[in-house]
């Protein structure tokens, strides 16, 4: 196991963790505030990417794929939300199967609008190809994600830990009671997190359409690893979120490499005795 | 009239009954074998009602059971020739392991948090099947597995492998009642409406609820065994999420807390599933309707809405007759 080997690795897991963190940022905050176990999250990411393609397919730049990709998705996830999520909080198997529908209803209309045939979204000229350090090749693309990744951690960092707004998001996060009853607006500030994390998601599906493509089961197969991040990091924190990210890309990325035969095993193991230890995740807040 | 409502759900079960057990021999093969699947997603889902229904605990890693009992049958029958009982006690007791494991680790949490674990734990089993390769064929899965052997009678014919089938099924049913209607099972349900009260009761909780648990995930396994016999063919699919979460469906749809709305939910979305697919591609788009339209409209179940239809005309007989 040489240095190059390593570094390696290490640049892909950490670029993997950026792609996870996009798609998670939000869904931890969404669990920590609303405890709901939201199966279409998958969905958001593959539409969003679906999207992209589309107005891509028109002409338009990649920038404007994201952004019409992340106002479509906040649309839908907003109106699934006040129709249906809204009502069932608390009641965990209800969130399970409702979102599972939307799940399966979003998969079958990827089908019919975009058939079954997997696609790949065309990088802009100046995000291809890699930049030579030394022996290492790294990948403009993947710098670029992590570099997204970063950007957004930062706002949601400053956004929630230096603003008002922020800091009525982290109380309706520890206790949504309290807070109605010290004025905020918790129904508002709910809707605009989970309007939030659908966006998230749906960048982080048209980012991922850039390297990994988009197709039709891309909604169900990221689904686990989201999860597991915000089970890992714990619910509720951007912090655990961000450390959840960054040991599942890494975790991955190592157990395929060392061991292929094992390595959903190496990822989800850990995660399992993270949970014996700390049931609430790593820096779960709720 | 009165004695209808009182004699229904008897009723029903009895011409259930006779339509399993008589009816077979004279339908389609497509039918007889919808049937066979039906009765052994039925005993999965009765297996998860333990859990779900009277323990009040939702699982989203369900399948890791069905697919523990599955590959066993898979792995000992194609590499090594065994016959169905030692198949079947296998597949069996790696499902309880199974449980008996994840449950150390699953039982530390309750509500949100137990999904999550839970869905982890289910996790970590539909990794191996997906890449233990030398052992699960990883994506290829393992085929060719043969009909049971070893029993007194052929079951490689359909008709023979239903009523196979069925047995294990009432077999299935039997145990589940009798856990669930004897003490234990009936501190299961007082777990499920309050913790604390039990505790302070002085039942041990945690010890109830992780019997159950490994009772529940050994159900799943018998009922892997079977599907893997059914379906001749094992896959990582077997132990996906989607999967985990159908079976939850079926449990909801079906009625909770019943045994029999479990089943009878198991029965209504495997033939869902297999008739609309004649019709339409679009049967994924209908079954996500049919996840929504339970929790909107029938969020206690089939057997839910016939108890509260039958309860109301019960009602309508006690309603004093107007005065002449």
């Amino acid at each position: 196991m040489s240095l190059e080997f390593f570094i390696g690795q290490i640049f892909n897991g950490v670029s993997y963790a950026a792609l996870l963190f996009l798609l998670v940022g939000g869904l931890s905050l969404i669990f920590g505030m609303m405890r709901i176990v939201n199966m279409t999250h998958g969905s958001y990411y593959l539409l969003g990417g679906y999207v992209a393609l589309t107005v891509m397919w028109r002409g338009a730049p990649f920038i404007l794929g994201i952004v019409a990709a992340a106002v479509v998705i906040a649309l839908i996830g907003i109106a699934e939300w006040n129709a249906f999520l809204k009502r069932l909080s608390g009641q965990e198997l209800g969130q399970v199967l409702t979102t599972m529908g939307f799940a399966l209803i979003f998969q079958d209309l990827g089908l019919i609008i975009w058939g079954g045939d997997p696609y790949t979204i065309k990088l802009p000229a100046m995000l291809s190809g890699s930049w030579e350090v030394g022996p290492y090749f790294f990948p403009v693309y993947r710098v670029f994600i992590m570099g997204v990744a970063v950007v957004v951690a930062l706002t949601l960092w400053l956004v929630l830990e230096k603003t008002r707004l922020g800091a009525m998001m982290r109380a309706t996060v520890d206790d949504p009671e309290m807070a109605r009853g010290v004025g905020i607006n918790v129904h508002a500030i709910s809707m605009g997190v989970f309007a939030m994390g659908a966006v998230l998601a749906s960048i982080a599906g048209v980012v991922a359409g850039g390297f990994v493509g988009v197709y039709p089961g891309a909604d169900f197969e990221i689904l686990p690893y989201a999860f597991v991040v915000v089970i890992v990091g714990g619910m509720g924190s951007l912090k655990g979120a961000l450390v959840g990210s960054l040991l599942v890309g890494l975790l991955d990325n190592f157990g395929k490499a060392l061991f292929p035969e094992l390595s959903y095993f190496t990822l989800f193991a850990p995660m399992a005795l993270i949970l014996a230890v700390r049931p609430t995740g790593l820096f779960g807040r709720v | 009239m009165e004695t209808f409502v009182r004699r229904a759900p008897r009723a029903a079960a009895l011409v259930a009954a006779v339509v399993l057990l008589a009816l077979p021999p004279f339908v389609s093969s497509f039918m007889l074998s919808l049937l066979t699947q039906a009765l052994v997603w039925a005993m999965l889902a009765m297996s998860l009602d333990l859990l779900l229904g009277f323990t009040g605990l939702a699982s989203l890693g369900h399948a890791a059971y069905l697919a523990l009992g599955a590959y066993s049958v898979g792995i000992l029958t194609t590499r090594h020739g065994a016959n169905f009982w030692t198949a079947l006690a296998v597949g069996v007791l790696l499902a309880a392991l199974g449980a008996a494991i994840f449950g150390l680790v699953a039982l530390r949490a309750t509500g949100v948090y137990f999904l999550m674990i839970t869905l982890a734990l289910g996790m970590t089993v539909w990794g191996l099947a997906n890449r233990w390769v030398s052992v699960t064929s990883g994506d290829n899965g393992i085929s060719g597995v043969p009909r049971p052997r070893g029993l007194p009678f052929d079951v490689s014919g359909a008709l023979p492998f239903y009523y196979l089938v069925l047995t294990a099924f009432v077999v299935a049913f039997v145990i589940l009642w009798t856990v669930v209607r004897s003490p234990f099972g009936k501190t299961l349900v007082g777990i499920r409406e309050s913790e604390s009260r039990m505790r302070t009761l002085g039942y041990h909780v945690w010890l109830h609820k992780y019997v159950g648990f490994v009772i529940a995930g050994a159900g799943g396994g018998f009922a892997g065994v079977f599907w893997a016999y059914y379906n001749g063919f094992v896959s990582p699919a077997d132990s996906e999420l989607a999967t985990s979460v159908e079976i939850l469906l079926m449990v909801a749809l079906g009625g909770r807390g019943t045994l029999f709305g479990p089943a009878l939910g198991a029965f209504v979305i495997v033939l869902l599933k297999n008739v609309v697919s004649i019709y339409t591609h679009r049967w994924l788009l209908i079954l996500g309707v049919v996840y929504i339209g339970t929790i909107v409209y029938a969020p206690e179940g089939i057997i839910g809405m016939a108890r509260d239809w039958l309860k109301a005309r019960g009602r309508a007989q006690l309603r004093p007759a107007p005065s002449p």
